[in-house]
C-alpha cells in the first residue's frame, strides 16, 4: 500500500477533494473490474509490467532484442489503427523500451495525441513520452505548443503543472515566443503550485530567449515578499538568472527603493532562516532550507560584485551565516562554501575575506574528500586575489598531492604551482619533484612543464636551475613536452662555462641507470645535445667538481648503443647523430670510429636519419676542412617565448611543429630567433604556420652552419608541410595556407568553387609550393651572410599583416641576397613570377559562367539563380545566391533533389555565410540515366539572427539533356 | 541549472535519464555512454565530482544505483549532492524503503517525483511533504480515472 492514502487533500481542486475511506479500497476494487473488462475484451496488449518483467528476463542480449523488436513491432501496429484505448500503456511500453537505447521516435506523435486528450493519465504519460522522445531538432515539437497552450489554461492546476514542467524542460526558441504570454500570466496566479512552475517556466524561457526577459520584469518583484518558500527560491532563481544575463537589469533591481529594495529583501530572507526557529518542513540535518540559503547567496554575490555600497550591505549577514552554520554534515559545508564564494566576489572587509579563507583551510582538514575537493578549487580561484592568505595554508595543500583522489591530487597540483614564489621554490620544488615522481602519466607533462616555469621565474641560482631541470628530466620520463626539452637547451647554452661543464657531467652520470635511455628520451636528448656540444670541456676541460671521465671510445660505445637501440626513438637518434658529428671535432683520437659510426648511417631506412648520415660524411671526406668551422660552437641563446607563454600554450604551439623546432634547435639559431618569434606573436594566429615555417628557416639560417643544411632543412620543412596539407581538411588548409600568404580571400574563395575539387587541391599543392621556396630563399640568404639575411627577415617579419602587394615585394626584398648568393635558380625573381602567375589564374576563373539563367528563389532580397550549361557528359549547374538585403545570412545551405532517373553531385559551395551584397556560388552536376526532364527540387536552409528559416522551391525548364553516353 | 540526470545500476544499465538541455538523441547516448564507463570506473574513495567537457559532474551511489547530475561551472556541487540526497529520500517516502526494482517497474513514478521536484534543471520545491501531497493528489486523479472508466467500460455508468 502505498503511504500517500495518508493525506489532508487541500491541494486537490474542489471537484476531487473528499476524504479517503479505509474500507473502500481503490486499488482492490479497480483491479476486480481490470479483470472482468479484460476478460471481455481481447486481446489486450501486455502490460507494461509484464513486459518489463519479459525483458529482465532474457539472458541474452539477443534474446532481449527479439522480444523488443516484437514488442515494438505491435506497438507499431496498434498505432497504425489508431486504437486509442491501449495507447497510454503503449507509449508507457515504448518508454521503458527508449531507455533501453532502442529506437523510439515513431511514438512521438502518439505523445502528442496523447497530450490532446482529456484524461489526466493520458496527459501525464504524453507529456512524460514528449519530455523524452521529442527532438528540438525536429519540427514535430512545434506541434505540441498548441497543446501547452490549451492545458496551461485548463482549470485543473496538475494540468497546468504537467504542461509548465514539460515546457520547462523541452522549450525551444520557437516555444519559448509563442507561449512566453501565458507563462507570465501564471506568473501572477494565487495558487503557488502554479506560481513556481511558472517562475521556472520563466527561468526557461529567459535562457533560450533573453529579449524576452522584459515581459517578466513586473511578475518578478512581488515574487520575493512572498513566504513559500518554493516561490522564493523560484523567484530567487529567476532574478538571478535575469542579472547574470543582462547588466541594465541587474541594474534595474539595484534600482528598486523602500521595502522592494533588493538586498535588504534578500538579507532579511537569509537572516530569518538562519536565526528562525526550527522549522521541520524546510529542515535539513539542523539548517533550515539549505536550498533557498544557497540560491540567496549567490544572488547576493552578483549583487555585490564591484559595488560597494551593496557590499557594505550584505558584510554583516554573510559573517553571520559563515560563523553560525552548522559544519558537521555536508549541508552546513554546502552553505559555507557558498559563503566563501560570495565574500570572495562582493567588496568585502579584510577580515571578512581572512575568515572565509580560514573557513577553507579547515575544509581542506575535513575527513569527506567531496569537501576537500571545493576547498582547493575554490583556493585556486581566489589564490591570485589573497596570496598571503593561501599561502598559510600551504603545508595543508602540499599534504593534498598525496590524496588518492586524482581530482583532489590535480587540484593541488595546480594550486602548489599558484603558491610558487622566491621564497618558497626550493621546499616546493622538493614536494613537487616527489609528486612528479610517483605521479600517474597524465599528471607528468603538465606538471613538468610547471615546474620548469617556476624554477625559470624563480630561480636562486643557475647551478640550482641546472639541478632542478635535470631532475625534472629525469622523474617526468618520457612525459615531459618538448618545450621542456628546448628550453633546457637554452638554459645551459646560456649559462656560464663551468656550470655547463657540470651540468654536462651530471647529464652523463644519469644517462649511465640502466633504462634511461629508453624510458627517458627527452633526457637523453638534452644530453646528448650537452655532451656534442660541449663535448671537450666535458673531456677535457677543468674538472672543479672532481666527475669521473669516460674514456672517449666508452663515451663513443655509449653513443653506439643509442644509435642502434630499437627502443630510441628517431628523433633521439637525430640529436644523437648531429651530436655526435659535433663530438667528431671535440674528441682527439676516436674521430674514425665516429667516422665509421656516422657513414653506416648512410644507409639507414629512415629517411632522415639517412640523409644526415649522407651529409655528416660529406664532412668526412672532401670536405673536410669544412667540418671544424661548421660544426663550431653555437653561440648562447636566449630566452625566447617559453617564458612568456605559459605552459599551456607553449605546449600546444610545440604540437604543431615539434620536428621544426628540433632541428632549428640543433642546427642552432642567432640572437635574431627570438626577436623574430616575438614580433610574430603579435600577428594573428592565422599566420601560426607562417611563424612556423619562419621560425624554422630562421633557425636554419642563423649562425655559421652551411648551406647544404639550411637547405635539407628546407626540404623537411617541406615534408611537414605536404603531411600537414593531408592531415587537414582540403578546405581549411588552403585557407590557411591563403592566409599565410596574406592575400586577398574573396578571390581564391569564388574561384575554388569552381574550379572543383581537383582543382582545390591544385591550389593547396601551389601554395604550398609557395611555403616551400619561401623557405629555400630564405635558407639560402642565411646561409651566405647571415647578417644580410637576418636583416631581410626582420623586415619581413615586420612588414607581414599587409596585403598581397607587400607580400611580393617582402619576398623580393628577401629573395635577394639569396639570389646574389648562391641559389640563383631559387632566387627572388623566380619566386615573385610564380606568385604573380597563381594570381592571375586565380583572377581568370572568377568569372561566373555565362547562359540562360533560372530563377530559382526571390524572396526576401534572396536571389537563387541556376545557369546550366551542357557538358559532354553532364550537365552542369552553376548556382549563384545574391543577398541584396541589408542582413547577413549565416549557415547557408542549399540542399537540392532531383528524379530518380537523374544523378546528381554537388560540388561544395564557396561559403555559408552571406553579407549584405554578398554572393555564394555552387556547382551541381547531373548525369541522366534515362531521357527524362530534369526537375529540381531546391531546399535553401540559413540563419537570420539566429533564426534558422527554410525555403523551398521547384526549378524546372532546364535544356534538353543529352542521352548518357553509353 | 541542472543540465541532465542520470540514473544507471551498476551494471552501467540506465534507469532513468531526465535531459534538460535539448541534445540530438545519438549525443545523448554518447554522453551517457562515456559518463556511465567513466563513473563506474572511479574507485570509491574517490570523491563525487568530475570535470567534464565545460560542465561538471556531481555523481553518488546510493545501494545499487549512481545518480549522476551535470551541472554548469557556477553551480555548487556539494548543494547538487543534497538535491540528489532529496531525490532518494522522496523516492525512499513514496515507495517505502525504496529498491532498484521500484525504479524499475515504477520509471515513470520516478520521473513524476523528478518533475515534482526540478523544472527546467532547477528546484521547485524544498519541501519534502509539499512534493509528495503533490504526486499523491495527481495518483489520485488517475485512480478516479481508472474506476470511472471501468464502470462506464462494463456499463455500470
Amino acid at each position: 500500500m502505498y503511504p500517500y492514502y495518508e493525506q489532508d487533500w487541500s491541494v486537490l481542486p474542489p471537484e476531487n477533494n473528499r476524504r479517503f475511506n479505509p474500507a473502500f479500497n481503490m486499488a482492490t476494487i479497480r483491479q476486480a473490474f481490470t479483470e472482468a473488462v479484460e476478460r471481455v475484451r481481447m486481446p489486450t496488449p501486455t502490460r507494461l509490467r509484464d513486459l518489463i518483467r519479459q525483458i529482465r528476463a532474457a539472458r541474452t542480449a539477443a534474446e532481449e532484442r527479439a522480444v523488443v523488436n516484437k514488442e515494438c513491432a505491435y506497438i507499431r501496429s496498434t498505432f497504425r489503427e489508431e486504437d486509442s484505448v491501449w495507447r497510454c500503456r503503449n507509449i508507457a511500453k515504448l518508454l521503458y523500451i527508449h531507455m533501453l537505447g532502442y529506437p523510439a521516435h515513431f511514438g512521438q506523435l502518439e505523445c502528442l495525441k496523447l497530450t490532446a486528450s482529456t484524461r489526466f493519465t493520458d496527459k501525464r504519460i504524453g507529456y512524460l513520452g514528449a519530455m523524452l522522445l521529442l527532438d528540438e531538432r525536429q519540427d514535430v515539437h512545434l506541434l505540441i505548443t498548441n497543446c501547452l497552450k490549451n492545458d496551461l489554461n485548463s482549470s485543473t492546476q496538475f494540468v497546468v503543472g504537467l504542461a509548465l514542467c514539460t515546457l520547462g524542460a523541452i522549450a525551444s526558441p520557437e516555444m519559448a515566443r509563442d507561449l512566453a504570454s501565458e507563462v507570465e500570466r501564471l506568473m501572477k496566479s494565487p495558487n503557488t503550485y502554479i506560481r513556481k512552475k511558472a517562475t521556472l517556466c520563466a527561468f526557461r524561457v529567459i535562457r533560450r530567449v533573453p529579449e524576452l526577459m522584459e515581459i517578466f520584469l513586473p511578475a518578478t518583484r512581488s515574487l520575493l515578499s512572498e513566504k513559500n518558500h518554493g516561490i522564493l527560491i523560484t523567484g530567487v532563481t529567476l532574478i538571478t538568472e535575469m542579472c547574470e544575463n543582462s547588466s541594465d537589469t541587474l541594474m534595474h533591481f539595484k534600482k528598486d527603493s523602500g521595502n522592494r529594495e533588493i538586498v535588504p529583501n534578500l538579507v532579511r530572507i537569509l537572516k530569518s532562516l538562519i536565526l528562525g526557529g526550527y522549522s521541520p518542513e524546510h529542515d535539513v540535518s539542523g539548517v533550515s532550507d539549505p536550498f533557498l540559503q544557497v540560491k540567496i547567496l549567490r544572488l547576493l554575490r552578483i549583487l555585490g560584485h564591484n559595488d560597494p555600497d551593496a557590499s557594505e550591505a550584505m558584510n554583516d549577514i554573510l559573517a553571520q551565516v559563515a560563523t553560525n552554520t552548522e559544519t558537521s554534515k555536508n549541508v552546513g559545508n554546502t552553505i559555507l562554501y557558498e559563503t566563501v564564494l560570495s565574500i570572495m566576489d562582493i567588496r568585502s572587509e579584510g577580515g571578512l575575506r581572512v575568515l572565509a579563507v580560514n573557513i577553507l583551510g579547515r575544509f581542506l582538514l575535513n575527513s569527506d574528500k567531496n569537501i576537500r575537493y571545493v576547498a582547493l578549487n575554490t583556493l585556486l580561484r581566489t589564490v591570485h586575489a589573497d596570496t598571503s592568505a593561501v599561502q598559510r595554508h600551504r603545508t595543508t595543500i602540499l599534504e593534498c598531492l598525496k590524496d588518492p583522489d586524482v581530482s583532489i591530487r590535480r587540484r593541488a597540483m595546480e594550486l602548489s604551482f599558484a603558491l610558487i614564489n622566491a621564497q618558497n621554490i626550493r621546499t616546493m620544488t622538493k614536494e613537487l619533484l616527489l609528486f612528479l615522481e610517483k605521479a600517474d602519466a597524465e599528471f607528468k607533462a603538465q606538471c613538468s612543464s610547471g615546474m620548469i616555469l617556476a624554477a625559470e621565474r624563480y630561480s636562486p641560482n643557475s647551478r640550482w636551475h641546472l639541478d632542478t631541470q635535470l631532475s625534472v628530466l629525469i622523474a617526468a620520463g618520457n612525459y615531459v613536452r618538448d618545450d621542456v626539452v628546448s628550453s633546457t637547451i637554452q638554459l645551459v647554452s646560456s649559462s656560464p662555462v663551468p656550470e655547463q661543464t657540470y651540468i654536462t657531467n651530471r647529464f652523463w652520470e644519469s644517462l649511465q641507470v640502466a633504462n634511461h635511455c629508453e624510458d627517458k628520451q627527452p633526457l637523453l636528448q638534452v644530453a646528448v645535445w650537452a655532451i656534442g656540444e660541449y663535448g671537450d670541456l666535458f673531456m677535457y676541460g677543468a674538472n672543479e667538481d672532481e666527475f669521473e671521465r669516460p674514456t672517449e671510445s666508452d663515451l663513443i660505445a655509449v653513443y653506439h648503443k643509442f644509435l642502434t637501440s630499437a627502443q630510441v626513438s628517431t628523433t633521439s637518434k637525430q640529436y644523437a647523430l648531429v651530436s655526435l658529428a659535433k663530438l667528431s671535432t671535440r674528441l682527439q683520437q676516436c674521430v674514425e670510429e665516429i667516422q665509421a659510426l656516422i657513414t653506416s648511417f648512410g644507409s639507414h631506412l629512415n629517411v632522415d636519419l639517412q640523409q644526415r648520415g649522407v651529409e655528416f660524411t660529406q664532412l668526412f671526406g672532401s670536405y673536410k676542412h669544412l667540418r671544424p668551422p661548421l660544426l663550431e660552437k653555437m653561440p648562447a641563446m636566449q630566452i625566447s617565448r617559453i617564458s612568456s607563454q605559459n605552459g599551456e600554450s607553449g605546449g600546444s604551439f610545440d604540437d604543431n611543429s615539434p620536428d621544426v623546432i628540433e632541428n632549428g634547435i640543433e642546427i642552432g639559431g642567432s640572437g635574431a630567433h627570438p626577436l623574430i618569434e616575438s614580433n610574430m606573436n603579435t600577428m594573428g594566429d592565422n599566420t601560426n604556420i607562417l611563424l612556423d615555417l619562419l621560425g624554422s628557416t630562421d633557425l636554419s639560417a642563423g649562425g655559421p652552419s652551411d648551406l647544404a643544411m639550411a637547405t635539407d632543412l628546407s626540404n623537411a620543412v617541406h615534408k611537414k608541410n605536404t603531411r600537414n596539407a593531408n592531415n587537414e581538411t582540403p578546405s581549411t588548409n588552403n585557407q590557411d595556407l591563403l592566409d599565410l600568404l596574406d592575400l586577398d580571400m574573396s578571390t581564391p574563395s569564388t574561384t575554388t568553387s569552381v574550379m572543383g575539387t581537383t582543382d582545390l587541391g591544385n591550389v593547396n599543392n601551389m601554395m604550398n609550393l609557395r611555403g616551400i621556396d619561401l623557405n629555400m630563399g630564405f635558407g639560402g640568404g642565411g646561409g651566405v651572410g647571415s647578417g644580410v639575411g637576418l636583416g631581410a627577415i626582420d623586415a619581413m617579419a615586420s612588414s607581414i599583416p599587409t596585403n598581397g602587394n607587400d607580400l611580393a615585394s617582402m619576398l623580393g626584398g628577401l629573395g635577394a641576397p639569396a639570389n646574389n648568393a648562391v641559389l640563383p635558380s631559387l632566387g627572388g625573381d623566380n619566386l615573385l613570377g610564380e606568385l604573380n602567375a597563381t594570381t592571375t589564374t586565380t583572377n581568370n576563373v572568377t568569372v561566373p559562367p555565362q547562359g540562360p539563367k533560372l530563377t530559382a528563389l526571390d524572396k526576401n532580397g534572396l536571389l537563387v539563380q541556376l545557369v546550366p550549361l551542357r557538358g559532354s557528359d553532364c550537365m552542369k549547374i552553376f548556382m549563384t545566391t545574391t543577398n541584396s538585403s541589408d542582413n547577413t545570412l549565416e549557415q547557408y545551405l542549399l540542399k537540392a533533389a532531383v528524379q530518380k532517373s537523374f544523378e546528381l553531385q554537388m560540388l561544395p559551395p564557396s561559403g555559408s555565410v552571406l553579407p549584405p551584397g554578398g554572393v555564394i556560388t555552387q556547382e551541381m552536376r547531373v548525369v541522366a540515366t534515362s531521357n527524362a526532364v530534369l526537375r529540381m527540387r531546391l531546399r535553401i536552409q540559413y540563419t537570420l539572427d539566429g533564426q534558422q528559416l527554410v525555403e523551398q522551391t521547384e526549378v524546372s525548364g532546364f535544356p534538353d539533356q543529352q542521352p548518357p553516353i553509353e | 541549472m541542472m543540465l541532465f540526470m542520470l540514473l544507471f545500476s551498476r551494471q552501467g544499465k540506465l534507469r532513468l535519464q531526465k535531459w534538460y538541455m535539448a541534445y540530438p538523441d545519438k549525443t545523448k547516448k554518447k554522453i551517457t555512454r562515456e559518463l556511465v564507463t567513466t563513473i563506474l570506473a572511479r574507485k570509491p574513495k574517490m570523491c563525487s565530482f568530475l570535470e567534464w567537457k565545460d560542465c561538471k559532474i556531481v555523481y553518488k551511489r546510493y545501494a545499487s544505483l549512481y545518480f549522476c547530475c551535470a551541472i554548469e561551472q557556477n553551480d555548487n556541487e556539494l548543494l547538487t549532492l543534497e538535491i540528489i540526497h532529496r531525490y532518494v529520500e522522496l523516492l525512499d517516502k513514496y515507495f517505502g524503503s525504496v529498491c532498484e526494482l521500484d525504479i524499475i517497474f515504477n520509471f515513470e513514478k520516478a520521473y513524476f517525483i523528478l518533475d515534482e521536484l526540478l523544472i527546467g534543471g532547477e528546484i521547485q520545491e524544498t519541501s519534502k511533504k509539499n512534493v509528495l501531497k503533490a504526486i499523491a493528489s495527481q495518483d489520485l486523479l488517475q485512480e478516479d480515472e481508472a474506476v470511472e472508466g471501468t464502470l462506464r467500460d462494463i456499463g455500470l455508468l
